[in-house]
């Protein structure tokens, strides 16, 4: 228990920097974004937007830093991100309700099972190790090093311009109303198979390399050498004893590496146009909707925080010592 | 002991030597100025255009002769910047110990955990001109983190060996300790985050202009996706505009990997999957059984 209060202390003092550094940037950066803004939507901003933008800006030279930091704070609380300028007048954090079930259910369920298929391959790959498996190794390290959105590119290029087998943009089909009925869904998930390939297969080949060289190591320890010796089975030895060791480093790794696959499926869908949070800030991005790119940034880094939570329970669960250590 | 240089090094090597050379002479042996516009719309690639040309006519090969300085600088660069501080962080976190190690650890950790990409596009489109080297600075602030980890914990594990112990017996100064007698027994590590962090920073960069956030008038190879995109090449069939940049940017990043690789099973030997004649078996027999290896290939 003593090991999960000191992560979820860590991930408290984490989320507190991540807060803080969204509410420095406007301020310590060169550059005034706010003028800016408000030339570009001269008219269109009504006295409550230009208001909240101040708030969120520090234009407001009247009240002092630490002023400023407080109603941050306050209104973060009241769920306020502050007006999107893409889309007006709805809120940031409406606009982020949108999108995100839909980058959690494309992206979360693919990293899973990236994670997942990548590590069973790692096993075998590091059990068998000198078979024709290792040949696979320099393919899976030249998938890694395509940056995830240029594969995107290639895979629409191919599967739906070239071939027409499946859209190239999108979520679902155009005219459908979001609902939770057949249609819709059965709409959602052709129109997701391209994004969830190209991350699958850019994001696998870390998974494999990572597993396969800590069964290298620990298929040399004593017990792993003990476990052959009783007699196991070999399926037994690989599964029980080696690999049930070499997946630790894999889910601490896991957990570490998420906020940079969060990155990379962020650009897999801005190339799909896919309707979840990375395509939002691209939009973002081009308008310079600076709420709206902070307001993702800050929802973004929450969900790798609670995520990053969930894998150190599991490591709890996999792993007795950080039991006992308490 | 075994050299460093095996195969799979010295092919990264080479890749990555080709690159700097197309870095450093790029601009004088393209054919063409690679934003000169030509009456030669959308052709396929031919002789008189390598890789074809853009919507504008653009010479797609001179363009990617061109951009590849950018984005090695960036790689580089912010590479060196972010190497150095993980360097000072790192060992200096796993040598003292005590406050100050739980501090600069629990600084590399926050660092490590919040995503960097959507911050290093948010910090970047706050900044008004974003030049390359703004950007690798951009880059190397949050890039840092993971050479920072292992190199604390590599520093942990040297601190109190007899060697180190002695040197402290005889007086020597803490900074003098870690520079002579840690750091060179850390090169190999120092040197494989390197190589992590400049495939991080290429990457970045070229998300950057691909998204474009970076100035989009810097020839690099993002710029040209960028480009690319906007020009809607895909729908149009355009297949040279997007495959040659995207091609230079998976080879650069596979011969950095390599490198990697290299290095790493130098320090590991049990990852070489062909460790000279004979290997290690450990699949029958009550102990470890020194096999020759036959025929089998």
């Amino acid at each position: 228990m003593r090991f999960l209060l000191r992560r979820a202390l860590f991930y408290l003092v984490t989320a507190w920097a991540a807060i803080t550094i969204n509410f420095m940037l406007p301020r310590f950066l060169p550059g005034d974004p706010v003028q800016a803004m408000i030339a570009r939507f001269q008219g269109r901003l009504s006295t409550d937007a230009i208001a909240s933008l101040y708030v969120l800006f520090g234009l407001d030279t009247k009240t002092s830093m630490f002023d400023q930091y407080i109603t941050y704070w306050g209104n973060l609380f009241k769920g306020d991100l502050g007006l999107s300028f893409t889309y007006f007048p709805t809120p940031v954090s409406e606009v982020i309700a949108q999108s995100i079930p839909w980058t959690l259910a494309l992206m979360g369920v693919t990293t899973i099972i990236s994670f997942v298929l990548g590590t069973m391959i790692g096993v075998y790959a590091g059990w068998k190790r000198g078979s024709w498996i290792d040949a696979l190794l320099p393919i899976t390290t030249f998938f890694s090093a395509i940056p995830y959105f240029w594969l995107g590119l290639i895979a629409i290029s191919v599967f739906a311009v070239g071939w027409g087998a499946f859209p190239a943009a999108g979520g679902y089909e155009p005219g459908l109303v979001p609902s939770f009925d057949w249609e819709f869904i059965s709409s959602a998930l052709y129109y997701s198979v391209l994004p969830a390939l190209t991350v699958l297969i850019s994001s696998i080949a870390g998974w494999i390399l990572g597993m396969r060289n800590m069964m290298v190591t620990v298929s040399s320890e004593d017990y792993v050498t003990v476990a052959h010796a009783k007699g196991l089975p070999e399926r037994r030895v690989m599964l029980g004893y080696a690999a049930r060791n070499a997946v630790l480093p894999s889910i601490s790794g896991f957990a570490l590496s998420l906020g940079f696959i969060v990155g990379g499926t962020l650009l897999v869908e801005m190339v799909f146009s896919y309707p979840g949070i990375g395509y939002v800030l691209f939009t973002g991005v081009n308008a310079k909707d600076y709420p709206l790119m902070q307001g993702i940034f800050l929802i973004i880094t929450m969900a790798v925080l609670v995520a990053n939570l969930l894998a150190d329970v599991v490591y709890l669960m996999l792993d007795p010592r950080t039991r006992k250590a308490a | 002991m075994k050299s460093a240089l095996n195969g799979k090094t010295i092919a990264g090597l080479s890749i990555m030597g080709f690159f700097v050379l197309v870095a450093l002479v790029g601009s004088w042996i393209a054919p063409y100025d690679p934003s000169a516009m030509s009456s030669d719309i959308m052709t396929e690639p031919s002789s008189t255009h390598w890789f074809g040309t853009t919507q504008t006519g653009q010479d797609i090969f001179s363009q990617v002769l061109v951009g590849a300085r950018g984005v090695l600088v960036v790689g580089l660069v912010a590479g060196a910047i972010a190497t150095a501080l993980s360097v000072l962080i790192g060992v200096t976190a796993g040598f003292l110990g005590g406050v100050a190690d739980e501090i600069l650890s629990a600084l590399s950790n926050i660092f490590l955990v919040v995503p960097a990409l959507p911050l290093i596009i948010i910090v970047t489109s706050f900044l008004p001109d974003a030049g390359d080297f703004l950007i690798a600075f951009v880059i190397s602030a949050t890039g840092w983190a993971w050479g920072a980890r292992i190199l604390r914990a590599q520093t942990l594990s040297l601190r109190q060996r007899d060697y180190v112990e002695a040197a402290r017996a005889t007086g020597e100064r803490t900074w003098r300790l870690i520079v002579f007698e840690v750091m060179p027994n850390l090169t190999a590590i120092i040197a494989s985050s390197f190589v992590g962090t400049v495939i991080f920073a290429v990457l970045s960069v070229i998300t950057l202009s691909f998204i474009g956030v970076a100035s989009v008038s810097n020839w690099n190879w993002g710029t040209i996706l960028f480009w690319a995109q906007n020009a809607q090449a895909l729908a149009q069939g355009a297949w040279w505009w997007f495959i040659p940049a995207g091609l230079c940017i998976a080879l650069l990043g596979t011969a950095l990997s390599l490198i990697n690789f290299g290095i790493d099973e130098y320090v590991n030997p049990r990852l070489r999957t062909t460790a000279g004649g004979s290997k290690v078996k450990m699949r029958v027999g009550f102990t470890p059984v020194l096999r020759q290896e036959g025929g089998r290939s």
